[in-house]
C-alpha cells in the first residue's frame, strides 16, 4: 500500500476556484457532466462544500472534480479527474468536472505539451482525491465515535461495518470541509481501481454534438469588438507604410491602427516565439465580416527586414538561447540544396561509440541513404484567437492556449501590470498540436484591448493562421549502415539537421546496439520561425530511421522485426554505452505484441505490409500497416499498433487518441507541405494546404495496449512518429520504390 | 446594410446586415448560433456546415441575401434534446477528440442519409470527404455513421 506526504500548501485549500465563486459567464458551458446522455441530467445540490482545490461536494453526494489542464483534444478533462474520481472512491456518474482556473500554486504543470499532463500530474490528482476521502473518513469517525479505520468506503458512500451505520459523501461533505488535512494519505493498490481502466465518455461530449458555445472562438461578452490583424505577408519583410483611408470609413469599422507585440526591450521566454518582430496593422469593429472586409481594403507596403536575432529564456530552466533570422526572403529549392550540401559534410558529433570511421572502412557492405521532410504548418481547426479586457489596473483573458501560465507573465509583462492583476481562463481548444504553445496572439488580444480600451476578440483567419509561422521545421537525414561479409550490422551513422533545428536525438535506439555508433547533427538559420509540432523532432526522424532499418534488414537477409528484435536483444543483454534512452525490454514488448497480433508473416493476395516502432514521449509504439495501391493510390485496410504507455486511464479516450495520431502522421507524410517562394508561404488555406480527408485514411485501426502496473506516460505523440515509417516500408512492398521525402504523394493524386 | 428575415431551427430571425454577410457570420455573430464552426472561409473544410431547405451547405459561402424563405437548420437545431441518430451515434462512439469539426461533420452526414439511409463504406467516404477533422477521428465517423444508419 502507497502512503504518500500530502505535499500542497495551505494556500492550495483556501483558493477557491474563481470560476466556481460565481465568476460564471452567462450562456458559456464551463460545466461538463459525466452523464452519457442528455436526458439524465444531475439534480444539483443546494450547497457545496470545498474540500480541497481539486473537488467540492454537495449536500446531495453530487461531486464537482476540477480538471487542471488545457484540453486540446487529448481527453484530459475527463481523464484527469476519472484519477481524481478513483482515489475519491466516488461513483464517476455522480461526477460534475468544471475546467479548473489556472493556479499553480495548486495544480501540477498546467500545460498542454509534451504528452505529459498524465504523467506528471498522476500523482498529485491521487493524492487529491485520497486526501479528500480521508478527510470524510475522519469526518464520518468524528460523527459515529468510532475509530477512523473501521470507516470503509465504496462508491460515494461511508461504512461502519461493526455498527451496520452508512452515509452518502454529501451528508458527511459539511463536516469533511473542517477536517485538518492530514500529512499523509494511503493511495489504492492498482488492483482495486474501479474507474482508472474503464472506458468513460467525453464529458463535454454532449456539448460538442449539440454545438454548444465551448471553444475561445465562441467565448462572447457585452460591447466586445472584433479584431483582427495583419502580419507581414512573407517572411523577411516588415511593415513600410499604411493606408487605412477607405478601411477606416467602412461600415462597422471602429478603428485601425498599429501595435508591436513585443516592445524591443521585452525579455521573452520560448513560448514568445514569432518572425515578425516589427509592427503589425490591427483593425477592429463590430463583427467578424465587417472587420474581414475593412483589411481587405488596406493598402499596405511592405520592405525587407534586417538580420535580428531573438533571445528565448526556457519555460522551466530560465537558460537563454537565442536564434539568428537572417535577411532573405527564402525559397524551397534553395533549402533543399542546402540542406542536401550540409548532409555531404562533416557536423557536430552528438554521441560516438567504437570505431565507426575504422567499421565503415573495413565493411563487405556500405548502405547510405538520405531522408527529407518539409515544413508544417499545425493547421488546428480552430484558427488563433483570444478574448481580451484590459482596464487601467487589469487584464481578463479567455481562450485556448496551451501555455497559460507563461502567457500570463508574458502579459504582464507586456502591459506592465503586476502578475496577480493578469488572469487567463482556458476554453476548450479546438486543437493544439503544439500551436497553442505560443501565445503571440494573447499578448496582441491585450495590447488590442489596452488600445481601444474596450473588450474584444482577437480572430485569425485560416490565411493568417496557416502563413503567421511557428512551423514544424524542415529536415533533412542521411544514414549509414555497415555490414560485415556475415551481414551482420557492425557500425551505424546518422546525420540530420534542419531548418533551423536538429531533429538527432543521439542517444535513442539503435544507439547502445550497435558497437561502432555515430551521431552528427547541423542545423541552418532561416528567417521562418518553427516551433514545437506534436512529437517534434520524432515527427520526422522516427521515419527517417525505421524507413532505413527496414532497407539495412532488407540488405542483412532478415526479417525486419526478428532484425529489431535481435538489436534489441543486444541492447538488452550487452548495451554499448551507458546512456541509452530506452528500455530494450519494453521496446521488444510491443513489437513482440505486434507481431502476434498482426498475424506478421502471413501474406494475404495483394496486400502489402510494413513495420516500424519508436520510443518517444516515455511510451513505446510499434505499428504494422497493411496497404494495396488502387487505381495510384494507397488504399490502407488496416493499422495494427501496440502500446506500452503504462496504466492506461481511459481506454476508449486512449485508443481514440492513439487512431488520431496514426492518422495524422499518414496523412502528413503523404500530403502535407508549407514551400516558399521568396518569403511567401505558398500555401495559405485547405485547398493548396493537403489534409488528408475521410476516404484516405485508414479503414481499420486495432490498438493494443501493453497491461502492466507501470505509471502512466503520454499519449498524444508517441503514435504519430512511427507510423512515418511503417507507410514509407508498406509502400516499398507495394511499389518496389523507397519513399525517402515527405509527402510521399509530393502534390501527385496517383504514385507514379 | 438590409433587413433579413430568416427562418432559423424553426424560429422567425431578423437581421439588418451588409447583403454579402456569409450565413456563417450572420449565425455566429447576430444570432450567437456559436455551433456552427468557421475553419476556413472557403468551403474546403465543411465545419460551417448547416442544412438550406434539408440540404447540407457551406455556411460560409452563402450569403444571406440568397437565404430567401428556405428553412435554415443548425447544429443547435438538428434535434430539440440533441438525440438525433446521428448525434447519438456521435457519442456511442465517442467521436470527438477537441471536438471542434464535429458540428460539421454531424449536419454533413445527417443530410447524408436523410438521402441514403443504407449507405455503403464508399458512399460514406464521398459524402464526408469535404469535412476535415485534423484530429483524426475518420475511422469513428465512419462507424458513426453506419451505427446512425441502423438504427
Amino acid at each position: 500500500m502507497a502512503i504518500v506526504k500530502t505535499t500542497y500548501g495551505r494556500r492550495s485549500f483556501l483558493k477557491t476556484s474563481a470560476l466556481a465563486g460565481g465568476g460564471m459567464v452567462l450562456g458559456f458551458s464551463w460545466l461538463a457532466s459525466c452523464q452519457p446522455t442528455p436526458e439524465e441530467v444531475l439534480a444539483m445540490p443546494k450547497e457545496w462544500f470545498n474540500i480541497n482545490g481539486f473537488l467540492k461536494i454537495g449536500e446531495n453526494g453530487v461531486v464537482t472534480i476540477m480538471s487542471p489542464n488545457p484540453e486540446i483534444g487529448q481527453n484530459v478533462k475527463t481523464s484527469m479527474p476519472m484519477i481524481v474520481a478513483e482515489e475519491l472512491d466516488v461513483d464517476w456518474k455522480n461526477v460534475i468536472v468544471e475546467q479548473a482556473p489556472l493556479n499553480t500554486d495548486l495544480y501540477v504543470r498546467q500545460l498542454a505539451g509534451g504528452s505529459q499532463s498524465i504523467r506528471q500530474g498522476w500523482q498529485s490528482l491521487r493524492m487529491a482525491g485520497a486526501t479528500a476521502r480521508q478527510m470524510l473518513r475522519e469526518a464520518t469517525a468524528q460523527a459515529w465515535k468510532v475509530p477512523v479505520e473501521e470507516i470503509t468506503t465504496e462508491a460515494g458512500v461511508l461504512h461502519h461495518k461493526n455498527s451496520g451505520k452508512s452515509a452518502g459523501y454529501g451528508e458527511m461533505a459539511a463536516a469533511a470541509a473542517k477536517v485538518t488535512v492530514p500529512k499523509e494519505v494511503t493511495l489504492k493498490e492498482i488492483k482495486d481501481f474501479k474507474i482508472i481502466g474503464t472506458s468513460q465518455k467525453n464529458v463535454d461530449g454532449v456539448n460538442i454534438v449539440t454545438g454548444k458555445p465551448l471553444f475561445g472562438l465562441d467565448y462572447k461578452r457585452d460591447g466586445m469588438l472584433i479584431a483582427m490583424i495583419v502580419h507581414p505577408p512573407a517572411f523577411g519583410l516588415k511593415l513600410k507604410s499604411v493606408d487605412d483611408s477607405t478601411a477606416r470609413s467602412m461600415p462597422g469599422i471602429k478603428d485601425v491602427f498599429t501595435i508591436q507585440t513585443f516592445n524591443d526591450d521585452y525579455k521573452k521566454h520560448m513560448f514568445d516565439a514569432t518572425a515578425f518582430p516589427g509592427l503589425a496593422v490591427v483593425v477592429v469593429g463590430n463583427t467578424t465580416w465587417e472587420v474581414m472586409n475593412a483589411r481587405k481594403a488596406l493598402k499596405l507596403e511592405w520592405e525587407p527586414m534586417g538580420e535580428f536575432s531573438d533571445t528565448y529564456a526556457h519555460f522551466m530552466t530560465g537558460a537563454l538561447s537565442s536564434r539568428k533570422m537572417p535577411a532573405a526572403l527564402e525559397n524551397t529549392s534553395e533549402h533543399m540544396a542546402k540542406m542536401a550540401e550540409m548532409g555531404a559534410k562533416l557536423a557536430k558529433v552528438a554521441r560516438k561509440d567504437g570505431d565507426p570511421e575504422a567499421a565503415f572502412k573495413n565493411a563487405a557492405q556500405v548502405i547510405e541513404r538520405n531522408y527529407s521532410a518539409p515544413f508544417l504548418a499545425h493547421n488546428t481547426m480552430e484558427p488563433m484567437n483570444f478574448f481580451a479586457h484590459v482596464t487601467a489596473d487589469k487584464a481578463e483573458l479567455v481562450g485556448p492556449i496551451q501555455t497559460p501560465e507563461y502567457m500570463e507573465k508574458s502579459v504582464a509583462a507586456r502591459l506592465g501590470l503586476p502578475l496577480e492583476k493578469v488572469d487567463i481562463q482556458m476554453t476548450r481548444q479546438g486543437g493544439g498540436f503544439g500551436r497553442r504553445l505560443y501565445g503571440h496572439f494573447v499578448v496582441e488580444a491585450a495590447v488590442i484591448s489596452q488600445k481601444v480600451n474596450a473588450p474584444i476578440k482577437l480572430v485569425y483567419s485560416r490565411e493568417d493562421d496557416m502563413t503567421f509561422g511557428n512551423y514544424r521545421p524542415a529536415y533533412y537525414a542521411t544514414y549509414r549502415a555497415a555490414l560485415d561479409a556475415n551481414k551482420n550490422l557492425i557500425a551505424f551513422h546518422v546525420r540530420a539537421g534542419g531548418l533551423p533545428e536538429s531533429p538527432v536525438a543521439a542517444n535513442r535506439f539503435p544507439a547502445g546496439a550497435v558497437d561502432n555508433y555515430l551521431a552528427e547533427e547541423w542545423a541552418l538559420d532561416s528567417n521562418i520561425s518553427i516551433g514545437a509540432f506534436r512529437a517534434p523532432r520524432s515527427n520526422f526522424i522516427a521515419g527517417a530511421e525505421q524507413s532505413f532499418l527496414d532497407e539495412v534488414a532488407e540488405a542483412a537477409g532478415k526479417d525486419p522485426i526478428e532484425f529489431r528484435l535481435e538489436l534489441l536483444d543486444r541492447a538488452l543483454k550487452n548495451p554499448v554505452g551507458a546512456d541509452n534512452d530506452y528500455e530494450a525490454a519494453r521496446y521488444a514488448g510491443v513489437l513482440e505484441l505486434v507481431r502476434t497480433k498482426s498475424n506478421w508473416g502471413q501474406q494475404q493476395p495483394n496486400v502489402h505490409r510494413g513495420v516500424s516502432a519508436y520510443f518517444c514521449h516515455n511510451s513505446y509504439v510499434a505499428q504494422v500497416i497493411d496497404l494495396s495501391i488502387e487505381n495510384g493510390k494507397p488504399l490502407i485496410h488496416k493499422v495494427h499498433c501496440a502500446v506500452d504507455c503504462g496504466i492506461v486511464i481511459n481506454p476508449i479516450a486512449a485508443t481514440n487518441l492513439a487512431e488520431g495520431g496514426i492518422v495524422d502522421g499518414i496523412g502528413h507524410s503523404l500530403f502535407s507541405a508549407m514551400s516558399f517562394k521568396d518569403g511567401f508561404p505558398e500555401q495559405n488555406n485547405f485547398d493548396k494546404y493537403r489534409l488528408i480527408r475521410n476516404g484516405e485514411a485508414p479503414k481499420a485501426i486495432e490498438v493494443h495496449f501493453v497491461k502492466n502496473e507501470i505509471d502512466p506516460t503520454g499519449l498524444g505523440e508517441p503514435l504519430n512518429p512511427p507510423i512515418m515509417g511503417a507507410l514509407a516500408n508498406a509502400l516499398y512492398k507495394a511499389t518496389g520504390k523507397r519513399f525517402y521525402d515527405q509527402p510521399f504523394l509530393a502534390g501527385k493524386e496517383v504514385l507514379g | 446594410m438590409a433587413i433579413f428575415n430568416l427562418n432559423i431551427n424553426g424560429k422567425k430571425q431578423q437581421v439588418d446586415v451588409d447583403p454579402a454577410t456569409p450565413m456563417l457570420w450572420v449565425l455566429r455573430d447576430h444570432l450567437n448560433l456559436v455551433g456552427t464552426k468557421y475553419g476556413c472561409g472557403i468551403a474546403a473544410c465543411g465545419a460551417c456546415t448547416i442544412h438550406l431547405g434539408g440540404v447540407a451547405m457551406r455556411s460560409c459561402q452563402l450569403p444571406v441575401s440568397q437565404v430567401g424563405n428556405q428553412a435554415i437548420t443548425t447544429i443547435e437545431g438538428l434535434s430539440e434534446k440533441g438525440d438525433h441518430p446521428v448525434q447519438k451515434a456521435w457519442l456511442e462512439h465517442d467521436v470527438a477528440q477537441c471536438g471542434y469539426c464535429q458540428a460539421g461533420q454531424i449536419m454533413n452526414a445527417a443530410a447524408f442519409l436523410q438521402n441514403n439511409p443504407n449507405p455503403s463504406d464508399a458512399e460514406i467516404e464521398a459524402a464526408m470527404n469535404g469535412n476535415i477533422c485534423r484530429c483524426g477521428t475518420y475511422v469513428r465517423i465512419k462507424a458513426a455513421i453506419k451505427t446512425a444508419a441502423g438504427g
